[in-house]
């Protein structure tokens, strides 16, 4: 088996007009830089994106938004210091925005890559962002019911990946980049280093089974 | 009188006054902004693992000049580096620790905090302005020990500490102990009761721009 892409170009060629595509990261670490340059150049447009952030400067998420690519974001906090391309699309009515509370982003997420059809959490209860969803109330506990979030791609950044698509990660680049390869139909990782060597499994943190490509770049940033 | 004429405590005074109320031993969230200063004033002695919920728990002091990594950041997105026993992990993992009651005690900032102890901390009733929850709502309804550290009122005089919320709550009932510039209080079952006044500063004189009744 051998999920290696030899560029970037080719590892984004199957994202479509439209498509739903998480994009691991948090902040300026763990994002796919490369990836998202890949994606801008690509062209796929009319998309729903699924991170933590909504992007900041002129990189990442942000080139995206400016170029117009982004229908829609789901994200826990869109507004981080120069998201200035998030502000001005969300101001414009040129993007919906759905807010998440980070932690039930990130079930969500797992959810949706371990087949589970949703879960009950405590967070939001009782607040706006759990108007309208179903509520219980469990040993004198109130409860939210949310529902998985798949999606049909994910860009996703790690250290050292094998040609069996298996990662680890470096510090806290990890973050979202291994819930959001188990949730997304295709997968696609740029790695630092693509070792032709198989990694040792003890180290192995996403196992190959949820990466469906998988290119080096080396760039750090 | 007013705050200006008060006594109040600086950003640093206020971090150290929360330090040091943050036991040996335990593990602590801190909130962007203000409460991540609070780090640099725990008392020599103390081992305090502190969690960051982009995916590391013991976060380390600032890296020396040239020796950032950039893929070592924590929430507030600023480099830090990995203290000694550290660990990383993915994010699911990371609020499972927050949301499983597993962290000992959160320190958030803070736009107003009612009696009964809800916060709001997270939208203003500006709907104009994209609202940012971040992981504040996990953080509140799993940390068992919440502290808010903020100014005790907005910048016109208006106050914070009030009877009800006005703004979208973060979490219900969750507010454990307030740390103003000038005066801490717990929130009881009965309301804010105070356990200590900024030196130099009546109670009358707090209370006259607090909303809330404080009770001692």
């Amino acid at each position: 088996m051998d999920k290696s892409v030899d560029d970037l170009a080719r590892a984004v060629a199957p994202v479509t007009d439209g498509a739903s595509v998480m994009i691991g990261g948090f902040g300026s670490s763990g994002i796919p830089f490369g990836l998202i340059d890949a994606l801008l150049e690509q062209g796929a447009t009319g998309l729903t994106v699924i991170s933590n952030n909504a992007g900041a400067g002129e990189t990442g998420i942000a080139k995206l938004l400016k170029a117009g690519r982004v229908a829609k974001v789901i994200c826990s906090y869109p507004r981080t210091p120069g998201s200035i391309w998030f502000e001005q699309r969300f101001e414009a009515g040129e993007v919906e925005l759905e807010v998440v509370p980070q932690g039930t982003l990130a079930e969500r997420i797992r959810a949706a890559g371990a087949g589970l059809g949703g879960f009950l959490t405590p967070t939001a209860y009782g607040t706006r962002l759990a108007e309208g969803k179903e509520t219980r109330v469990i040993d004198g506990r109130g409860y939210v019911l949310e529902a998985p979030l798949p999606a049909d791609f994910a860009l996703i950044r790690a250290d050292r990946g094998d040609k069996w698509g298996n990662l680890n990660f470096h510090a806290t680049a990890r973050n979202f980049n291994p819930v959001m390869a188990m949730a997304a139909t295709h997968a696609i990782v740029e790695v630092r280093e693509l070792s032709d060597a198989p990694l040792d499994p003890e180290t192995v943190v996403t196992p190959g089974i949820f990466v469906q490509g998988v290119v080096e770049y080396g760039v750090r940033p | 009188m007013t705050v200006a004429t008060m006594n109040a405590l600086d950003d640093a005074q206020l971090a150290a006054r929360v330090a040091q109320d943050i036991p040996d031993g335990s593990y602590v969230n801190l909130g962007i902004g203000k409460p991540t200063h609070v780090s640099g004033y725990v008392p020599d002695g103390r081992e305090v693992i502190y969690h960051s919920e982009n995916g590391i728990l013991g976060v380390g002091p600032t890296p020396a000049p040239g020796t950032e990594d950039p893929e070592l950041i924590d929430a507030s997105k600023r480099y830090v580096t990995a203290a000694p026993g550290a660990a990383y992990f993915e994010h699911s993992d990371s609020f499972a620790m927050m949301r499983g009651g597993h962290i000992d005690i959160a320190v958030l900032g803070a736009y107003q905090v009612a009696e009964n102890g809800d916060l709001a901390n997270w939208a203003t009733l500006d709907e104009t302005y994209p609202p940012a929850v971040g992981g504040a709502m996990d953080l509140v309804v799993g940390v068992p020990t919440i502290f808010v550290m903020m100014r005790h009122v907005n910048r016109d005089g208006s106050p914070k500490l009030l009877k009800r919320c006005t703004y979208p709550l973060t979490g219900l009932g969750v507010v454990s102990r307030v740390y103003t510039d000038l005066a801490v209080l717990d929130v009881t079952p009965e309301g804010f009761r105070l356990v200590e006044l900024t030196p130099g500063n009546s109670l009358d004189a707090v209370q006259a721009v607090t909303e809330a009744r404080i009770l001692t």
